[in-house]
């Protein structure tokens, strides 16, 4: 059958603490925002997934659908799972711009002498502050 | 409804000494359910009860539905079992343990065992006692898949192999799930696979059943905490602390909520399974949690 390769491939970090469900969903969703995941691309069937990744056949299932719930994707029956809508707009073209301030501003940080760690709490603390005031707002 | 696996009161003593007391949980059927607790838990001695090789001293234990004690012809066609030293009959080769396999069990399914037997690159005319630890392991896997059985209970199958061999026999049970729906309990001391593996869980320890649950609830009842240490006293009335780590001032709990953790002083995060699993493991006594969960849900595929 279809011996071209998937367009996207899975991974699970053992490690990040983040359930792999929600990193099935995540992974799904960056590829779409990135624009490498396009309308009409197919999914890899959930048996592959599986094999793949020895993990529960529940896991996949629950992210399938629950991409499914969120209209990105839709399921064909005996065809597979396709993608519906990408989540990449029109702001990809700005992220190159983007990309060169972030980086100019964690070279500003290295200069400042702050390591990774520091770099990715101070990020983290001041995205979470940055969402805390727009939910107020 | 039938369960896959269902205690009640379930004990088995010896002498004095109680391997296993008051268990009582329920395993739906179509569950990958991991078995966890330090050695000495009373694991072994659950899935012996539940195979039937073992006679309850207390209680009663039900698989599919059937006692298996009284009933092992008509069950055991319908359970592959792995016992914890990967059972095979080291002089003979691959081949020899299918044949045996074929006349031994009324509904073996060749095809299913030569293939998986192939993708797997493992030598049918090699002897067993000559295969890798990994291979062995996957040999007895295969061997309990071609009975084509309706659950597969699994004693520590991966407990001595390395990280790769073991990586590569959870593939094979994880493809077999999702051809096939079967129903899994496998026990192990290892944790740190089990959130990719499993969705629903048991932990024992101290001969006790400390928690029988579905791992979605598990992970959505369970929160880390970190607030002021003098505020402590009052998470502890409305919620359960299970883990406490404190400095001076301040106080890392984690906690089965009790409803919403209102005190904005509280920074509440998601545990992880590692985390809960730790935190149950060390508890002695006491505390026990189960869930029924309505939503059993069908894999197709």
């Amino acid at each position: 059958m279809d011996t071209e390769k998937p367009a996207i491939e899975f991974y699970l970090d053992q490690r990040s603490g983040v359930s792999p469900y929600m990193q099935l969903v995540q992974q799904v969703k960056h590829a779409l925002r990135l624009g490498y995941l396009k309308e009409g691309d197919q999914l890899p069937t959930m048996r592959m997934v599986v094999s793949k990744l020895a993990i529960n056949p529940n896991t996949v299932f629950k992210a399938y659908r629950e991409l499914e719930y969120e209209g990105l994707v839709e399921s064909r029956p005996g065809q597979g799972t396709f993608v519906r809508k990408t989540l990449a707009d029109a702001s990809l073209a700005s992220h190159g711009e983007l990309r060169q301030s972030l980086i100019k501003w964690l070279q500003e940080a290295e200069a400042a002498g702050l390591g990774e760690e520091s770099i990715a709490a101070l990020f983290a603390s001041t995205f979470q502050q940055f969402h805390k005031r727009e939910e107020i707002a | 409804m039938i369960q896959a696996l269902e205690a009640t009161d379930l004990g088995k003593r010896y002498g004095k000494e109680w391997a296993l007391r008051d268990c009582t949980l329920k395993l739906p059927i179509g569950r990958v359910a991991g078995l966890v607790g330090p050695n000495g838990a009373g694991k072994t001695t659950l899935l012996h009860l539940a195979m039937g090789l073992l006679e309850p001293s207390t209680g009663s234990v039900q698989v599919l539905g059937i006692s298996p004690r009284q009933n092992s012809s008509s069950i055991l066609p319908r359970i592959g079992f792995v016992a914890q030293d990967r059972p095979l009959y080291r002089t003979f080769s691959v081949k020899d343990m299918l044949t045996l396999g074929q006349k031994l069990n009324p509904h073996w399914d060749m095809a299913l065992a030569q293939e998986r037997l192939a993708n797997l690159s493992i030598p049918l005319n090699r002897t067993t006692g000559k295969l890798s630890g990994g291979q062995q392991a996957q040999v007895a896997l295969v061997m309990a898949l071609a009975k084509r059985p309706e659950m597969l209970i699994l004693d520590e199958p991966i407990a001595n192999l390395d990280p790769l061999a073991r990586y590569e026999f959870q593939q094979t049970l994880m493809d077999a799930v999702a051809q096939d729906g079967l129903t899994v309990l496998f026990s192990s001391h290892l944790i740190a696979d089990l959130d990719r593996i499993c969705d629903y869980l048991i932990i024992l320890s101290a001969s006790r059943v400390q928690v029988a649950s579905d791992i979605d609830s598990l992970l959505r009842t369970h929160k880390r905490l970190i607030g002021p240490r003098e505020r402590q006293a009052s998470i502890a009335r409305t919620h359960t602390v299970l883990r406490e780590q404190s400095s001076e001032r301040q106080s890392n709990l984690l906690i089965r909520v009790n409803g919403p953790v209102l005190d904005p002083a509280w920074e509440v995060q998601e545990a992880s399974l590692e985390d809960i699993v730790l935190a149950y493991l060390a508890l002695q006594t006491g505390v026990t949690f189960s869930v029924q969960h309505k939503d059993t849900q069908e894999v197709p595929l």
